[in-house]
């Protein structure tokens, strides 16, 4: 906590994490803004995804996961749609009920024993096998990101070696879409 | 090829021509020399040649500012577009519109490192509002009208299109401006009727209110300035104005408080204080407004207006936020004021100005008068009496101390008259957009009120003043010393006058001479009157030097880190641990 007397937060409030969709025009540059916009105000962020979704309106949806006050949460929504090429911003956390994913791949290597207790609990997990050599294995799992922790934890002692994550991806439940995609 | 093909370069200056752009502020270079030799083929638009590229920017944010318009700057690739960045900031940081052309390396060179190549994009994305790429030639005519909509619409601010020397040179089709529905931007410009019913409810009911404005209301035009007059008079309420709103209320009506802010006045800022309900219109709460934020107007209920989402709840929580531009929800304010009859509390703001009165009658402002040096205040206070009579006064100021002194002492009667670097705090900014307003208003007297360190910033821009004749007058209030960093090395660093004092200037009287430009010298109070008469009497640029007194502080003075009504006077400094601890770390 800095002693700057201006920085500081006057409202005491507790921080929270947020999961925020956004529309944006899918053209050079526009991942740049909201990622410098996310460093240059100083905001967390704790997951970011982005792909194209709309291939013929040119959209893509970022998903960011985020953590502040609830002021801090408004500020950041109202300057992510302050950018010009963003279409619309909503924050899954607090409209309503939502689902969230994300895919891992996670290598382990090892032969014996910890390598039939890593199937064992690949298969407890839903974890897929993908890539398999005598001495290794490349599961896919896919999940909330409790899940995916919970899974790679285990894997540690069992000769864990590499893992790549996609990051969130969410949604809201219900027939609704976002809006800003016509 | 088709036959009413034209290149890159034409359809830019066709499209600023379309865009009703009358001067462009800029500076030649490699990567813009289609455009150039397009500029040099036709006689409508006009060139002017600034002296650094900084000084373009900054032109074109005093013409902008003092017209309503969009202000254009045209520079080159590389150092051209990075000594830009400055002032793009400085327009971003102020709401200012501006269309800022840059050259660039030819597309195929783009990311290799080539000749005067900077990722300009990269380098302007934080401090712009929106910038461009121009790709292909295609994508040009829709690029060029679409940033004129986006600088000029919503809140204003400063667009950067950056144009490859191949696209200049394409061929391609060009397209009129056609009204413009972006896919995207689409800024809210009339308030909700809902918050603005339940903004005459509060404020009727007020016992202690205050009206807050800022630069927002001068950004939404003269009648927004209009409609605010309105409502105060109507209403009777008291009101400040922020170092950017000046002239968006007339100082000369008995319901202005002042300025308010670090160097405010002692009634603004007790006012802000104790109030129970805050209209604040087109203001951000900036930290030079709120001083310590927890003590900031504790117990008042926050109306907030402004186009800007982004703006509400940023440092202050407030009550009743309504998003609009100010002249849309202040007309409607009014009308619903009258079609519900609101009536205010006539007894208690009758009290609430007998309050007012009394801290009015502190004469915060007031300092010790000296017959034998300038003080500052009275220079300033001698300028402004000297030209009150006339109407066409423009006043630009750099930064520091004497910007301070300018926005106490010189009083404005409306709007876009006033033009200084209030978020950025730009030192320097003072001459180029002096030039700037000159070229808007050449009949008028324009004013840089300076500092001599300040000047010193852009003062090759005396060769442009020079070039076109412009009049324009800089009044220097010469004290030796980097003003307000020495006044904070006195209250914060106990004396000790590190780096700020003002070693080897130049003669500035010989210096305006050798541009073929007056220079004229003040050094005892008894010629201030004359001196400053003989500038305003030169039909050429001029340069006063005044030399004031070097050790005065700027007062009255909200300390850092300290409320509102914890301000110091001039009359009483004790300076020597006046800001505390804490205070400190803060700017």
């Amino acid at each position: 906590m800095s002693n700057s007397i201006y920085a500081s937060n006057p409202y005491h409030e507790e921080e929270r994490r947020h999961t925020i969709s956004v529309i944006v025009d899918n053209e050079p540059g526009v991942l740049a803004r909201v990622i410098g916009l996310f460093s240059g105000r100083g905001y967390n962020i704790e997951s970011l995804t982005v792909a194209e979704t709309r291939h013929r309106q040119g959209l893509s949806r970022i998903t960011i996961v985020t953590s502040g006050t609830a002021m801090i949460i408004e500020q950041i929504k109202a300057q992510l749609n302050r950018l010009v090429p963003v279409h619309s911003v909503s924050d899954l956390t607090i409209e309503g009920p939502s689902v969230e994913r994300e895919l891992a791949l996670v290598k382990v290597d090892g032969v014996g024993e910890p390598r039939v207790e890593s199937l064992r609990i690949a298969d407890i997990f839903r974890a897929r096998v993908v890539d398999a050599t005598n001495e290794s294995f490349v599961f896919e799992i896919v999940g909330d990101t409790g899940k995916l922790d919970a899974f790679i934890e285990l894997m540690k002692p069992l000769g864990l070696v590499d893992i790549s994550r996609t990051g969130v991806v969410a949604i809201s439940r219900g027939p609704e879409g976002m809006s800003g995609q016509e | 090829m088709a036959k009413d093909q034209i290149t890159g370069a034409a359809m830019v200056i066709k499209a600023l021509q379309d865009q009703g752009v009358e001067v462009v502020f800029g500076y030649p270079g490699g990567a813009v020399l289609p455009i150039y030799d397009e500029i040099f083929k036709q006689n409508k638009l006009r060139h002017v040649l600034v002296r650094q590229e900084g000084g373009a920017v900054h032109a074109a944010e005093g013409y902008a500012r003092s017209t309503g318009k969009v202000g254009c700057v045209l520079v080159t690739s590389g150092p051209g577009a990075t000594n830009a960045v400055t002032g793009l900031l400085d327009a971003m940081l102020d709401s200012i519109p501006l269309v800022c052309l840059c050259g660039q390396v030819p597309t195929h060179l783009i990311g290799n490192d080539a000749f005067q190549e900077a990722d300009t994009t990269g380098i302007t994305r934080p401090c712009t509002k929106h910038n461009y790429l121009v790709k292909s030639i295609e994508d040009l005519p829709r690029i060029m009208h679409e940033a004129f909509y986006v600088a000029s619409s919503g809140r204003p601010g400063p667009v950067v299109i950056d144009l490859p020397k191949d696209v200049q040179m394409a061929l391609g089709d060009y397209t009129a401006p056609t009204k413009v529905t972006h896919k995207s931007y689409k800024p809210q410009v009339k308030g909700d009727v809902a918050a603005i019913k339940e903004a005459v409810k509060m404020l009727a009911k007020a016992k202690k209110p205050i009206i807050y404005a800022g630069g927002g209301v001068i950004n939404s035009g003269p009648g927004a300035s209009k409609l605010l007059t309105n409502f105060t008079q109507m209403t009777g309420f008291p009101i400040t104005l922020t170092l950017m709103g000046l002239g968006a209320y007339p100082a000369a009506d008995k319901q202005y408080l002042g300025m308010l802010g670090m160097h405010g006045t002692y009634e603004a800022n007790m006012t802000m204080h104790d109030c129970d309900v805050m209209l604040c219109v087109g203001a951000r709460f900036d930290d030079r407004i709120t001083g310590r934020l927890d003590a900031f107007s504790p117990n008042s209920k926050k109306i907030h207006i402004d186009i800007d989402p982004s703006s509400i709840n940023k440092s202050v929580r407030v009550d009743l936020p309504v998003i609009g531009d100010v002249a849309h929800v202040l007309e409607d304010l009014i009308k619903v004021w009258k079609s519900t009859q609101a009536k205010v509390d006539e007894k208690a703001l009758k009290s609430w100005w007998k309050q007012i009165n009394e801290w009015r009658a502190k004469d915060c402002l007031a300092y010790q008068k000296d017959d034998k040096i300038i003080k500052p205040q009275l220079a300033v206070q001698r300028l402004y009496e000297l030209t009150k009579h006339r109407k066409d006064v423009y006043i630009t100021t750099e930064v520091g101390q004497h910007q301070m002194w300018a926005a106490q002492h010189f009083r404005f009667e409306s709007p876009n008259h006033w033009m200084t670097s209030g978020g950025l705090g730009t030192m320097g900014y003072g001459l180029p957009s002096a030039m700037g307003v000159q070229v808007a208003h050449p009949d008028a007297l324009v004013v840089d009120i300076a500092g001599e360190a300040s000047i010193l910033m852009n003062i090759q821009e005396l060769g442009t003043i020079a070039q076109y004749k412009l009049p324009v007058k800089v009044f220097i209030l010469n004290n030796h010393y980097m003003g307000m960093v020495r006044q904070w090395q006195e209250l914060l660093h106990g004396s000790r006058y590190s780096e700020s004092y003002m070693e080897g200037l130049p003669d500035f009287v010989k210096l305006a001479e050798s541009f073929g430009l007056k220079g004229l010298r003040a050094t005892h109070p008894g010629e201030l009157d004359s001196a400053i008469q003989e500038m305003l009497d030169a039909d050429c640029g001029v340069i006063l030097d005044v030399a004031v007194a070097p050790e005065e502080n700027c007062f009255p003075m909200i300390p850092s880190g300290a409320a509102h009504n914890e301000m110091i006077f001039g009359a009483d400094v004790k300076t020597e641990g006046a800001i505390a601890e804490d205070g400190m770390v803060l700017v």
